[in-house]
């Protein structure tokens, strides 16, 4: 039941922060912009269509993969802090588990879409896969510099490492390492400067293209929950957990504000500037916290 | 005692589930980036922010598989016909066709025109037509606004009649298409 009201709750908000990111994005624009329920009644049109497109196995796992992927990633996650409301999987060591875990969707998704035989879809996943390589490691070497800081390597001691008050949260114990996760968060989120994997104008959609109606519906709804796990993840990590579901909510959404603030005023890197930045700068970062931990 | 009202027909339930279905197709209409003749150039004014076609949760899909809406964008010319109606296979059920300018409706200026199609509903199914030449981005809005209205009244249903009908569509338009290499079943 506690996994139910947390696959849902964050579905819901994944789905409604998603329409409400349009409507930011559309006012910088200057347009008025889509509904916020625009993304819910998007997800029913898709699944109800009709599909019959078959392109093999792997083809129909990879949804599957993806929303099976966000929801590991969501129940290893606190939700609210100090709540037994919500499934928590919590073990020692299980950061290191989530680093890994939170590759299997996307590994899915990139056997399925290299299963559908579409050279967009291919030329997309090898960008994904050199560009994925690139910040893994930033964020990596940012959490291994908090956990090796605070002596724990459970996600619930790292939060209850953060409780004493604003001063305590990780992003100003550890502002070097916060800095490289957080740039690292903006390809994780797929925004704008390094939205190579997506790339609307030039590989049309990339992984996606030849996903449609309930294909498509599910791989919605598993990014809408994979994005609110990773909002969950970097709260609990750099901004003291949530202790209660207003914080939950607020902080989420000022953090996803960030990543579309950014991504509406930045073009679009090429893939070799993206990997190279990455490799450099928040990498750097997070390396100089790690070495201040240790020394 | 006794029961004035009508017995409740059996389905009441679906109907239901058929008209929330229909109001969002409706409302999340997903058109295919893909401009035939020279009435796509007012198209693309539909997204910017002057016109702003998101709004209405009308949004350009790069793939016809994510796709709900075709927009014939003008004349459509004989050696196009055979990727249109590629294209228009591809996209899943339930589909629509917008044809834009008085060129689909009976050849326009192109009328007497050795490669370009007259009446573009003998070939596919039109859901809606926008006249003009070429319409206006707020004719073109105007015409969505009736397709959505027809969607949410039931009454869209061009792709049920290409089904029904394959024979007929397949017999005009390999009258056009002479080196016809399609498979006859393309979706």
């Amino acid at each position: 039941m506690s996994i139910l009201l947390t696959v849902v709750t964050a579905l819901v908000w994944g789905l409604l922060l998603g329409g409400i990111s349009r409507n930011v994005t559309a006012k910088i624009h200057g347009r008025v912009g889509p509904r916020v329920t625009q993304n819910f009644i998007d997800l029913w049109k898709l699944f109800r269509k009709t599909s019959s497109i078959h392109h093999g196995g792997m083809f129909w796992m990879a949804p599957l993969f993806r929303i099976t992927g966000a929801i590991a990633v969501l129940l290893m996650v606190p939700v609210v802090v100090g709540h037994n409301i919500n499934y928590n999987m919590s073990f020692a060591g299980d950061i290191f588990l989530l680093l890994y875990i939170m590759f299997f969707g996307c590994l899915g998704m990139a056997l399925g879409a290299g299963n559908s035989g579409h050279p967009y879809s291919v030329v997309a996943i090898s960008r994904g896969l050199a560009q994925m390589s690139s910040y893994e490691l930033s964020f990596s070497i940012a959490v291994v510099a908090v956990a090796v800081g605070l002596h724990t390597l459970r996600i619930e001691g790292i939060v209850a490492a953060q409780q004493a008050g604003v001063s305590s949260w990780n992003i100003f114990r550890f502002p070097f390492a916060s800095a490289g996760a957080l740039i690292a968060f903006l390809p994780m989120q797929m925004a704008y400067p390094f939205s190579i994997v997506l790339a609307p104008q030039e590989i049309p959609i990339g992984p996606p293209t030849e996903y449609s109606s309930r294909f498509l519906s599910f791989m919605f709804s598993g990014r809408a929950l994979f994005s609110v796990a990773k909002l969950l993840l970097f709260v609990n990590l750099f901004f003291g957990g949530a202790s209660s579901w207003m914080a939950l909510f607020v902080k989420t959404f000022l953090l996803y504000m960030y990543a579309i603030v950014v991504s509406s005023v930045f073009p679009r890197f090429r893939t070799e500037q993206s990997i190279k930045f990455l490799w450099l700068v928040p990498t750097t970062l997070a390396l100089v916290d790690l070495v201040r931990v240790m020394l | 005692m006794y029961c004035n009202q009508p017995p409740k027909k059996p389905g009441d339930k679906k109907e239901v589930l058929q008209k929330i279905t229909n109001m969002a197709r409706a409302n999340s209409l997903w058109v295919t980036a893909y401009g035939t003749g020279c009435g796509s150039i007012e198209l693309r004014p539909l997204g910017t922010s002057r016109f702003d076609m998101e709004r209405f949760g009308i949004a350009m899909r790069p793939t016809p598989r994510q796709a709900d809406v075709l927009i014939i964008s003008g004349y459509l010319a004989t050696k196009t016909l055979k990727r249109v109606i590629r294209v228009y296979e591809q996209i899943q059920d339930p589909k629509y066709i917008m044809a834009l300018g008085s060129c689909t409706i009976n050849g326009g200026m192109y009328f007497d025109s050795y490669n370009t199609l007259n009446v573009l509903d003998k070939y596919l199914p039109v859901d809606v037509y926008v006249m003009g030449c070429m319409p206006r981005p707020e004719a073109i809005i105007d015409g969505f606004s009736l397709l959505m209205k027809k969607i949410k009244e039931g009454r869209a249903v061009g792709w049920k009649h290409y089904r029904e009908n394959l024979d007929y569509y397949r017999e005009n338009q390999k009258q056009i298409i002479k080196n016809w290499d399609l498979p006859d079943y393309n979706w």
